[in-house]
């Protein structure tokens, strides 16, 4: 979690986006570097599943029951598949989602404070029927739960 | 002899079983929870927006907005428009949908000439077209009423038996018409299931899921679009767009939904 | 110039339900054109949704996320009036911000 410490810093020392903007206007940071510096490059650009944990720094993360992720089994098509995850783990702060079998796994990744809930609802593309991957860390531990989505070869009509 | 009534039983049930397994086939349950999954977040949004800055700019070369446009409720009405159409309008001589419409007021109260409008009706998920976001602000204007389009003056009733007529025409190298696969109950193509359009039920839900963002292509089709692909599916020669065979089908299609409640564009796969 | 984002901001009890819809290509750069040329990759990198002043969620984004992306979130402790404030940056360096109050 190296990436992020820097990001969490600017936005916690910061406590606010409109003091962010100060500070961009005041020509501090450059609006991009502001966000985009601290995108976790090394996870992000991970071609698998291993690599992306080693880039999240999450290790070998175990299953846990509080981790919820919903997705459907089938998707009429993959450029948009629905996927909800839900951690009632206690003291979760960030989630990740992952598609297994596409070509950079790691889809998004977020942090969560001052009163959001750990949960995200999103929708991702799967180039072909895959498992699709919940990590989250609470409490500085990591856990893991993953579904397969088939994915069907559209028709026509409809 | 034996062996052959063994053949025939097992015919039989899998006949019986594949007829129960459509209603309960895994895979349609399947899909029905990936649809609902989806939500009504729904990227038509982005061209609604888009369609009611265009509609208040003033565009063309005339440079007048589209604010005095009438789409059939008078001068500037908007709302509840869409559910009211096809009608036939006065002015125009004809029965026009509401994509017929939006375009006729293009041409004259903006001044945009017949050749600009027809040339890139349908858009792509990078270019959508003008007339897509117009559309999606007109119809999403709609949201919450009921499909009741007029139905009653001797233009729209003729548009609706042309619909009918042309609907059931059997044509083209495949010897197909609309109804061969949308006159009967059960029909799917893979995994999409076909309405029965001849079907009051089918009908309403057919009518109100265009226009569409469709998810496989990223972009939101209309139903002059819809048509236009019914045809090129069928192998016949592609209509044009907005001409009355085209606006027929509409007004047939329409008066088959009538009743149906508008929920705004739909979302498709 | 990028869409604006519809964003839908619900009050439940008190937690905040908030739907964003975004309008972007969200190109992987493992497409490739007509020509055979590969699409260069243009995405959403960053986002960050602010409740009442405060960064509650701080998003980063691959590849993977659909065009048009749509992101739900729920915020604990909003009160209606809230400004939410969502933000994203794309890999190009494109970005965008719009606000909707809660409701």
């Amino acid at each position: 979690m190296e990436m992020n410490v820097t990001r969490r810093t600017v936005l916690r020392g910061a406590g606010s986006l409109g003091a962010l903007s100060a500070l961009i206007a005041a020509g501090v940071l450059k609006p991009t570097a502001a966000f985009a510096a601290e995108w976790n490059k090394a996870a992000f650009e991970a071609q698998d599943t291993t690599g992306v944990l080693k880039g999240l720094g999450a290790g070998t993360p175990g299953e846990h029951k509080g981790l919820i992720l919903k997705v459907p089994d089938i998707a009429e098509n993959g450029a948009v598949v629905p996927v909800d995850v839900v951690s009632t783990i206690p003291n979760t702060v960030s989630i990740a989602i992952l598609v297994e079998k596409n070509p950079l796994p790691l889809s998004a990744h977020f942090d969560f404070a001052n009163g959001a809930l750990p949960e995200a609802a999103v929708r991702l593309k799967l180039g072909q029927t895959s498992l699709v991957k919940a990590v989250v860390k609470a409490d500085g531990k990591f856990y893991i739960a993953q579904k397969e989505v088939k994915v069907t070869v559209g028709g026509c009509g409809g | 002899m034996k062996y052959r009534i063994a053949i025939m039983a097992a015919l039989a049930v899998t006949w019986t079983g594949s007829v129960l397994a459509q209603a309960k086939d895994p895979t349609i349950a399947g899909i029905e929870k990936y649809r609902e999954m989806l939500g009504d977040d729904n990227p038509a949004e982005l061209y609604e927006a888009r369609g009611e800055i265009l509609w208040k700019k003033a565009a063309g070369p005339k440079n007048v907005s589209l604010e005095k446009c009438d789409l059939g409720l008078g001068p500037g009405v908007v709302k509840g428009a869409y559910a009211k159409t096809p009608r036939y309008f006065g002015d125009a001589g004809r029965v026009m949908d509401i994509e017929s419409r939006i375009n006729w007021c293009r041409e004259t109260i903006q001044g945009f000439s017949t050749a600009d409008i027809v040339k890139k009706p349908f858009g792509s998920a990078d270019k959508p077209s003008e007339i897509e976001d117009l559309l999606a602000y007109v119809v999403t204007a709609s949201k919450g009423m009921k499909i009741s389009p007029p139905n009653s003056h001797p233009k729209e009733l003729e548009a609706f038996a042309l619909g009918e007529a042309l609907f059931h025409l059997r044509a083209g190298p495949y010897d197909f018409s609309c109804g061969t696969c949308h006159a009967v109950d059960g029909m799917r193509i893979r995994l999409q299931e076909l309405p029965n359009l001849t079907k009051t039920a089918d009908a309403k839900g057919a009518y109100t899921g265009w226009p569409a963002y469709r998810v496989s292509t990223s972009r939101l089709h209309s139903m002059q679009w819809r048509i236009n692909d019914c045809f090129r599916q069928q192998r016949f020669p592609e209509p044009k767009y907005m001409s009355e065979s085209v606006n027929a089908l509409i007004t047939f299609l329409a008066v088959m939904g009538e009743g149906a409640e508008y929920k705004g564009p739909a979302l498709k796969r | 110039m990028s869409d604006p984002m519809k964003i839908r901001a619900k009050l439940s009890g008190d937690v905040a339900e908030i739907r964003v819809l975004m309008g972007h290509a969200m190109e992987t750069g493992q497409r490739k054109d007509a020509a055979g040329k590969t699409i260069p990759a243009h995405f959403i990198q960053s986002m960050t949704v602010e409740v009442a002043g405060k960064i509650v969620v701080d998003g980063q984004i691959g590849t993977s996320v659909s065009r048009n992306p749509v992101f739900g979130f729920k915020v604990k402790g909003a009160k209606a009036g809230d400004k939410v404030v969502i933000s994203w940056v794309d890999n190009k360096g494109d970005k965008r911000s719009d606000e909707v109050a809660v409701a």
